[in-house]
C-alpha cells in the first residue's frame, strides 16, 4: 500500500507515457492497414484518409470503446488475486504497455506483421502467468479470446461474402447498373448509419455515462428507433453525393462499370468511417485498458475491486496517441499499402470493410479484443471467395498465422522482463 | 518496409488487364500483316520488308508480355478463375502472334507471287482471317467486365454470345479457305510447282490464323463455363 501512496504520481505519469506510446504504435501501424482499403481504391486521399480516421478512430473509443476497456482491465486477470499486492497489478500494467508498445516498434522497424491486440493479450497472459500465478489468469476469458481471433476473420468473410453477393445480385449483374447503384446504395449507406448508431447506443454510451431512455420498454427498443433515424439521416447525406455523379460515357476499351464504381466511391467513404470508428472501439482499448487499470488502482488508494467509471480522459489520451501517430508515421504507411492495393475496385472495398467493421464493432459490444487487421483480411478473403478479386496472395495468410505464434510469446516476455524490472525499481 | 504490412501484401497483381494487353499486342501483331501483304501483293519487296520487322519486333514485345505474366502467376495467388485456365489463354493468343510471323516469313522468304487469278479472293481472305483475331479481341476485352461481375450472369452471357460470333466467322473463313483452294487447284499447273506448294502453304496458314483466334475464344468458354 505505501508504495503507491509513495509513488503514485511517478507510477500515474508513468503509466499515461507508456499508454500514450502504445497508442502511438497503433496510429503508425494498425490504423494505416484499417484505412488502406479506401486509399488503393482510390475512393478517398491520404490526406481525406487520416482525417476521417482523426475523427472516427476518436468517437470510435470514446463511444463504443468501454467494453473492450473494462475486459483488458479485469477480464483476462483475476484482480482479487492480487487484492493484497495492488502495486503488483500496477507493475504489470505498466510493463504491458510498455511492452505491447515496445514489440510494435521493434516489429515494424524490422518489417515484421504485428497485432496490437495480441501482444497487449500475450504481455498480460505473461505478466500474470509468471508474476503472479498461473491461477491468476483468467484462463476461460483468455480461451475465448483467442477463439475470437480464429472466428472474427471468418464471420468478417461471411459478411463481406454475402455483401457483394447481394451487389452482384442487385446492382451489378442487371441490366441498368447504373440507375440500380443509384437505388440501392443509399440502403447500404443505411445499414452502416444504423450499425454503429446501434452498437454504440447499446454497448457504448453507459461507458461514457449517458444513458438515453424513450420509454419503450428494453434497451433494445430503444435504440432500435435512434439509430433508425440515425441511418436515415447517413443515407440521405449519401444521396446528395450520389445525385452529384452522372452517367457518362465510358470510352469502350475501358471498363463499362467505371461510373458504377464511383457511385460506390462515395459508398466508400462511409465505410472508411465506419472502420475507423470500428478500429477506434477495438484497437484504442486495448491501448488504453491497461492505463485505465492503472488509473483506476492509483485513484482508489490501491483497492483494486473499486467499482469505477472509465475516465473519459484515458480515452482522450489513447485516441490522441493514434491520431499523433498517424500524423508523425502512420501517413507514410497507408501510402505504400494503398499502391500496393490498387487493384481493389470501390464495389469490392466497401464490401470487405462493412464486413470487417461490421464484425469488429460487435466484438467492441460484447468486449472481445479482435484485430483489425486480420479481421480485414479475412473479409478480404471472403470477397475472394466470391470471385471478386483479381489476384489475392494466399502467402500472406501464414505470415498472419506466423505474427500470432511469434507475438504472443514475444509480447509475454517482454511484459514480464518489465515486470520484474519495476518490482526492482519500486520495491 | 512494406514487408510489415500483411494486409498491403495481400493483394497480388490481377492478371486480367495484362491478358487483354497481351492479346491486343497479339491483335496487333496480325493487323500489321494488312499492310505487308499489300505490299508484297504490289511485289514492293523493300517496303514488304519494313513491314515484315515491324511484325517481327510485335512478336517479340507479345512474347515478352508472355513470359511476363507466367512469371507473375506463381500458384501461391488465389485466382477467381483457375490458374491453368489462365495460362491456356494466354498460350492460345500467343499463337495468333506466332501464326502473323509465320505467314510474312514464308512470303518473304520467296519473296512470293500471289497469281492474278486468285489475288482478289487471296486478299479477302486473308482479310477475313484478321476480322476473326479482331472478334476474339473484342472477347478477351470483356475480362475485366468478367472479374467486376464475379463471371457470372448477363456478363457471363454477353461473351458466349461474342464467342459464338468468332465461331461463325472462323466456319466463314473455313469455307472460304475451301474456295480459295479449289481457285488455284484450277491454275497450279500454269504455275512452277514450287510455287503452287508454298502457295498452298500459305493459305494454311492465313486459315491458321483464324483457327487460332478461335481457339483463344474456346479458352476463354472454358475459363467462364462454371
Amino acid at each position: 500500500m505505501e508504495i503507491i501512496s509513495q509513488h503514485g504520481h511517478i507510477l500515474l505519469v508513468l503509466a499515461c507515457l507508456f499508454g500514450f506510446f502504445m497508442a502511438w504504435g497503433v496510429g503508425a501501424n494498425d490504423v494505416a492497414n484499417a484505412m488502406g482499403t479506401s486509399v488503393g481504391s482510390r475512393a478517398l486521399t491520404v490526406k481525406q484518409a487520416i482525417f476521417i480516421a482523426m475523427i472516427f478512430e476518436f468517437a470510435g473509443a470514446y463511444l463504443a470503446g468501454g467494453e473492450v476497456t473494462s475486459t483488458i482491465r479485469k477480464g483476462i486477470i483475476d484482480p482479487a488475486m492480487m487484492a493484497g499486492t495492488p502495486e503488483l497489478l500496477v507493475y504489470g500494467m505498466m510493463a504491458a504497455l510498455l511492452a505491447a508498445g515496445t514489440w510494435l516498434l521493434v516489429a515494424s522497424m524490422m518489417g515484421w506483421p504485428v497485432s496490437t491486440t495480441h501482444s497487449i493479450v500475450g504481455a498480460l497472459v505473461g505478466f500474470a502467468a509468471v508474476g503472479i500465478g498461473i491461477d491468476a489468469v483468467n484462463w476461460g476469458k483468455v480461451g475465448s479470446i483467442v477463439a475470437s481471433w480464429v472466428v472474427s476473420p471468418i464471420l468478417a468473410g461471411t459478411i463481406s461474402y454475402g455483401l457483394f453477393m447481394s451487389v452482384q445480385k442487385l446492382i451489378l449483374n442487371t441490366a441498368t447498373p447504373f440507375a440500380n447503384a443509384k437505388k440501392y446504395v443509399p440502403m447500404y449507406m443505411f445499414l452502416v448509419g444504423f450499425m454503429i448508431a446501434m452498437v454504440t447506443l447499446l454497448k457504448g454510451l453507459k461507458h461514457v455515462g449517458i444513458e438515453i431512455e424513450l420509454g419503450l420498454g428494453s434497451k433494445f427498443a430503444n435504440a432500435m428507433p435512434i439509430a433508425a433515424v440515425i441511418g436515415l439521416m447517413v443515407a440521405g447525406i449519401g444521396m446528395i453525393f450520389l445525385n452529384r455523379i452522372k452517367d457518362e460515357s465510358i470510352p469502350s476499351h475501358r471498363n463499362r462499370f467505371g461510373n458504377v464504381e464511383k457511385l460506390f466511391a462515395v459508398l466508400m467513404v462511409f465505410t472508411a468511417c465506419a472502420m475507423a470508428f470500428a478500429h477506434g472501439s477495438n484497437d484504442v482499448a486495448n491501448a488504453v485498458g491497461p492505463l485505465a487499470a492503472v488509473v483506476s488502482v492509483l485513484s482508489s488508494g490501491g483497492d483494486i475491486a473499486a467499482k469505477s467509471a472509465l475516465p473519459g480522459w484515458i480515452l482522450l489520451l489513447g485516441g490522441g496517441g493514434i491520431v499523433l501517430g498517424l500524423a508523425t508515421y502512420g501517413f507514410k504507411v497507408m501510402g505504400t499499402i494503398g499502391k500496393k492495393i490498387t487493384e481493389l475496385t470501390p464495389s469490392r472495398g466497401f464490401a470487405a470493410e462493412l464486413g470487417a467493421a461490421t464484425t469488429v464493432v460487435f466484438a467492441s459490444a460484447t468486449g472481445l479484443p479482435i484485430s483489425t487487421t486480420h479481421t480485414l483480411v479475412g473479409a478480404v478473403l471472403g470477397v475472394g471467395m466470391a470471385r471478386g478479386i483479381g489476384a489475392l496472395n494466399l502467402r500472406v495468410i501464414s505470415t498472419i498465422f506466423m505474427s500470432w505464434i511469434i507475438t504472443l510469446p514475444a509480447g509475454a516476455g517482454l511484459a514480464i522482463i518489465f515486470f520484474f524490472l519495476f518490482k526492482g525499481i519500486f520495491g | 518496409m512494406a514487408r510489415g504490412y500483411p494486409f498491403g501484401n495481400l493483394f497480388g497483381k490481377s492478371p486480367f488487364q495484362p491478358i487483354q494487353d497481351h492479346m491486343a499486342k497479339a491483335h496487333e501483331c496480325a493487323e500489321a500483316l494488312i499492310p505487308f501483304l499489300e505490299a508484297a501483293m504490289a511485289d514492293d519487296w523493300e517496303l514488304a520488308t519494313k513491314h515484315r520487322s515491324i511484325i517481327t519486333k510485335l512478336e517479340d514485345e507479345a512474347d515478352e508480355l508472355k513470359s511476363e505474366m507466367r512469371a507473375s502467376l506463381p500458384k501461391s495467388l488465389f485466382l477467381p478463375v483457375p490458374r491453368s485456365d489462365l495460362l491456356e489463354v494466354i498460350s492460345a493468343q500467343d499463337k495468333i502472334a506466332n501464326a502473323s510471323k509465320t505467314i510474312s516469313g514464308l512470303m518473304m522468304g520467296r519473296k512470293m507471287h500471289i497469281p492474278e487469278a486468285i489475288a482478289a479472293s487471296f486478299m479477302e481472305f486473308a482479310l477475313e482471317s484478321i476480322a476473326t483475331s479482331a472478334q476474339a479481341l473484342k472477347a478477351i476485352n470483356e475480362l475485366d467486365e468478367l472479374v467486376e461481375t464475379g463471371f457470372r450472369g448477363r456478363e457471363v452471357n454477353a461473351v458466349e454470345a461474342l464467342i459464338d460470333e468468332l465461331d461463325h466467322l472462323e466456319h466463314r473463313n473455313d469455307e472460304q479457305e475451301i474456295a480459295i483452294r479449289a481457285s488455284l487447284f484450277a491454275i497450279e499447273k500454269d504455275l512452277p510447282p514450287i510455287d503452287a506448294m508454298f502457295l498452298y502453304k500459305v493459305i494454311d496458314s492465313i486459315g491458321d490464323l483464324a483457327n487460332r483466334a478461335q481457339k483463344v475464344g474456346s479458352r476463354l468458354q472454358i475459363l467462364i463455363a462454371r
